[in-house]
């Protein structure tokens, strides 16, 4: 309200200071408290991810990401990384068309803003599609969840055992993970081989070669070959539940704010094609203010990304 | 004389004020309208303050109300408090003989309840909301808050977290009953008690609106004080009020959203079965699935909101005393600037002292050294407040109206609970004093009491701007005197049962043959608090009554204030001033500058006289 007049004062009277009469950092209120609304965001989720490493330092090992996300739409596993990869190049690319957006509503052309921003909900749309389909593959084809997580990794190496109880030759090395798959569950998507988790077996047996739990996951057996417990035959174990609670945790928590800013940038850009910002006179400051939004959603995936991608 | 002054000061804004042509864009605003836009989902910053303040007076007595009954509980176990039973109904358990006794979930509720209340609806909505939307648009001359729509929204959230937060006291099994703080596992596992089912459901939801009201009265507050200052209002200009809300506000937008954090995370706990503040519990002898969390990293989600929040509690408080204390000693602040630094060096500290509530709950000793080091360091500009107010009253020409005396027992409270802050910031003390009624005392002084007088000056003191009358002042001091005595007769002896390690929130102490001579003790604490209690009621009649038969208001500054609220109608309009906005030439503390006159102060929109130097204090 008061401030449209302090507005035009701005306009009128360059060198703004903080002596009063003028807002010192020559900018609305409405872009002063997105900012400040951002900064209050960030400390959210500086907590969480404040949680994340305190839990994840907590415990004694932690999946690998190069092995939890390496499936890729019809390109099966053993692409460490790509998906991840795709996904943050569209949403940073997307921050690409929203700066090109704001620049067209400083160039005041309305149909190059409204296209920018298009390209924009596009890319939000797609990073959106990209995390659902990430989801549904940890969830419905890996098991995991914000209870159970079948992504453990191995400290301390060994061998495995065969159908007999047998020592094979495939190795157990310390710090790599692996997945408890589930009986009966097909392994297309899987990580890595099975070699011959049975697709025989049944839920609640033991076998010389693993144990199947009440849920149907198969926890692999093999023999310690170095260390304190050398000799002693062991079984995979489900990795650290936080894992799982985490990562759904704060990919949702970020995702949720992707969807609110694909809510407001096609509302916003509705009132922009629909003349609104023209005939009040301000401008595309409201295309402004989201574009900061969406900046800062971009920016907080950087960190998301580097916690559970890259670490 | 007055009068006379008032008309000249409304010359000056007329000549020399500002016209930002105001009146002129917002003649016949859609809202203010009618009843309901004008009174109930306004968007005047002036009726929103008056919400806060009566949602909060409703908020204290409840909340004080609560705090009654648990220590008539506390002090006189074998009395009867059967008479209870039409309010509390299945609470009060009546045994053969008639003797009504509350139920021990109840009293934990209560206890609960009585913290959560006091500290997030009174002392942090009822104050700080209260004060800053009336005083930030008053005394920087800005027509109303920046985005007096979201200004509105701040309310709303507060009310509809006041509403499920009363809903959760109806609950069959009762409010929340774990502490304040919330920590799990209580929190976290809806069969942990009684109250950690629905109880916590809607204390955690009502919570999470408050942080929404907080932020968004937070974000306002900072944006209005950087961009809607009058002009000549320079950050030095400004009067301490002002920095104290907007520093609060500051602290509270950093602070608030990572409470948040934990709230979100305890939600997953309680509803998904995550465990993230989870880790090997029993129940019944079950052992529960949740492992691998920490309830340490709750509480440091917790404490890194909840120790800021002592400040964004006190600093309000510390403004407007500084403010009231200058206008009835009629003498200017003493140390101006190091009243500012002290309060940005306070909340600078208060971010990284979280820890020292957390020294017993098994955090590494090495870390606690350095949070009892910058705790200790807080005395610093603690001390160079507490300096400052008595230099300002020292020779000063004190009126002792209600306002100064409630300005002068904050200064008291300050100093007392203060100094038993110095012990209890001690990790090697705290051994013995945690959790005791030392710490009760401690903390009930410093930020209850001290807070709670400093909201009563602010209220005694701007009643007339609020209301257009005055409160009466031979109840207010009435009410100053007995709060004052009665608030040292409840917590000064609690000092002694924690020093003798009586613990906190416990139900009964029969069974402790250590602390069973305390009884008397006890006792007199359970009946001064009932006399303070009472002489509250005072206020609020008081308060009401005054509302609409309070002496009326006939000049626009009663106080011979220099600040620029107090330039507006009497009768508050829309826009705050009728015509040109103020233009700020001086500081907010030019009292007494002039022996030689009759007057002897100078508003702040006064321009220099001839001979006058200007400073930017």
């Amino acid at each position: 309200m008061a401030t449209e007049t302090l507005e035009q004062q701005v306009a009128n009277e360059p060198g703004a200071d903080w002596s009063g009469g003028k807002p010192p950092f020559k900018a609305s209120y409405g872009k002063l408290m997105m900012w400040y609304f951002l900064l209050s965001d960030a400390f959210t989720f500086a907590g969480f991810l404040i949680a994340y490493g305190a839990l994840r330092f907590s415990m004694p090992s932690w999946p690998v990401p190069d092995f939890v996300f390496q499936t890729f739409p019809f390109l099966g596993s053993h692409n460490p990384l790509l998906f991840v990869t795709l996904m943050t190049f569209v949403l940073l690319f997307s921050s690409f068309t929203m700066m090109r957006a704001v620049q067209e509503g400083h160039r005041e052309n309305k149909n190059g803003v409204v296209l920018w921003m298009f390209l924009t909900i596009l890319g939000g749309a797609a990073f959106l599609g990209c995390q659902a389909w990430e989801w549904t593959t940890l969830i419905g084809h890996e098991n995991m969840s914000v209870t159970t997580n079948p992504f453990g990794t191995h400290t301390e190496g060994g061998v495995y055992l065969d159908a007999e109880g047998n020592e094979t030759s495939e190795l157990v090395v310390a710090g790599e993970s692996y997945l408890l798959h589930t009986v009966g569950a097909g392994h297309d998507e899987g990580h890595g081989d099975d070699h011959g988790a049975g697709h025989a077996m049944e839920a609640g047996n033991d076998y010389p070669n693993a144990y199947v739990d009440e849920r149907g996951f198969i926890h692999r057996k093999y023999k310690v070959t170095e260390g304190p417990d050398a000799g002693m035959i062991k079984k995979e174990e489900f990795g650290p539940k936080a894992f799982g609670a985490l990562f759904f945790f704060i990919t949702g928590f970020h995702g949720f704010h992707v969807l609110s800013g694909v809510a407001f940038l096609l509302i916003i850009m509705i009132n922009v094609a629909s003349g609104l910002y023209v005939r009040r006179r301000n401008g595309y400051e409201m295309v402004e203010k989201i574009g900061l939004y969406w900046h800062f959603v971009d920016l907080v995936w950087v960190f998301v990304f580097l916690v559970f991608y890259l670490l | 004389m007055a009068s006379q002054v008032a008309v000249e000061q409304d010359a000056i804004i007329r000549e020399e004020g500002y016209d930002d042509h105001f009146h002129e864009h917002h003649h016949g605003d859609k809202y203010q309208s009618n009843f309901i836009t004008t009174y109930i989902f306004s968007q005047d910053h002036k009726i929103i303050a008056r919400q806060f303040l009566i949602t909060g007076i409703f908020w204290a007595i409840v909340g004080s109300a609560m705090s009654i009954i648990f220590r008539m509980q506390l002090g006189f176990p074998e009395e009867s408090l059967a008479w209870l039973k039409p309010i509390l109904g299945k609470w009060i358990t009546i045994s053969a003989d008639g003797v009504g006794t509350l139920a021990p979930e109840f009293y934990y509720a209560l206890v609960t309840m009585h913290g959560t209340i006091i500290v997030f609806f009174v002392l942090t909505a009822g104050l700080s909301g209260t004060f800053s939307n009336l005083l930030i648009p008053l005394q920087l001359g800005a027509r109303d808050m920046a985005s007096p729509f979201l200004n509105m929204l701040s309310y709303w959230f507060f009310f509809l977290a006041s509403i499920v937060m009363f809903f959760s006291l109806f609950l069959n099994t009762g409010p929340f009953s774990g502490g304040w703080t919330a920590y799990p596992p209580l929190s976290a596992l809806p069969q942990a008690s009684t109250g950690s089912g629905a109880g916590m459901t809607l204390w955690i939801v009502s919570l999470v609106f408050f942080v929404v009201s907080v932020l968004l009265g937070g974000i306002n507050y900072i944006t209005t004080v950087l961009n809607l200052r009058t002009k000549g209002m320079s950050l030095w200009r400004m009067p301490l009020t002002i920095w104290a809300f907007f520093i609060t506000a500051i602290i509270g937008l950093l602070s608030f959203p990572v409470l948040a954090s934990g709230f979100f995370l305890l939600m997953f706990d309680r509803g998904l079965g995550t465990s993230f503040f989870l880790s090997e519990i029993y129940i019944a002898g079950e052992a529960l699935p949740q492992v691998g969390g920490s309830p340490i990293l709750y509480q440091h989600l917790f404490w890194f909101l909840g120790h800021p929040e002592v400040y964004i509690i006190i600093l309000p408080a510390m403004g407007i005393v500084s403010e009231v204390m200058s206008v009835h000693a009629r003498k200017p602040i003493f140390g101006y600037r190091a009243m500012v630094y002290s309060i940005l060096a306070i909340a600078f500290l208060s971010f990284i002292v979280w820890a020292h509530h957390m020294f017993m709950a098994g955090v590494n000793p090495f870390i606690s050294n350095f949070f009892v080091i910058f705790t200790l360091i807080i005395a610093v500009p603690s001390a160079v407040k507490v300096f400052n107010w008595i230099s300002t009253l020292y020779k000063g020409n004190l009126r002792l109206n209600t306002p100064m005396l409630f300005a002068i027992g904050f200064v008291s409270m300050f100093i007392s609970g203060g100094l038993t802050g110095i012990f209890l910031g001690n990790s090697a003390i705290d051994i013995v004093m945690h959790d005791t009624y030392f710490v009760v005392a401690h903390f009930h002084i410093v930020m209850g009491v001290a807070a709670f007088f400093g909201m009563f000056a602010g209220v005694y003191n701007w009643f007339p701007k609020m209301f257009g009358r005055f409160m009466n002042e031979t109840l207010g001091k009435i009410h100053f005197w007995m709060t004052m005595i009665g608030a040292y007769a409840i917590f000064w002896p609690m000092h002694y049962l924690g020093m003798a390690g009586v613990p906190r929130r416990y139900y009964s102490f029969d069974t402790f043959d250590a602390f069973s001579h305390f009884d008397g003790t006890n006792k007199f604490i359970t009946i001064a608090a009932i006399i303070t209690f009472g002489a509250q009621l005072l206020f609020v009649v008081n308060f009401f009554y005054s509302i609409w038969y309070g002496k009326k208001m006939t000049t626009k500054n009663p106080w011979q204030s220099t600040t620029l609220e107090w330039t507006t109608p009497i009768k508050g309009i829309h826009g705050n001033w009728p015509g040109k906005l103020p233009v700020v030439h001086r500081w907010a503390y030019d009292y007494s500058k002039d022996e030689t006159s009759d007057v002897d102060f100078i508003p702040q929109h006064h321009p220099l006289t001839e001979n006058e130097v200007r400073t930017e204090h």
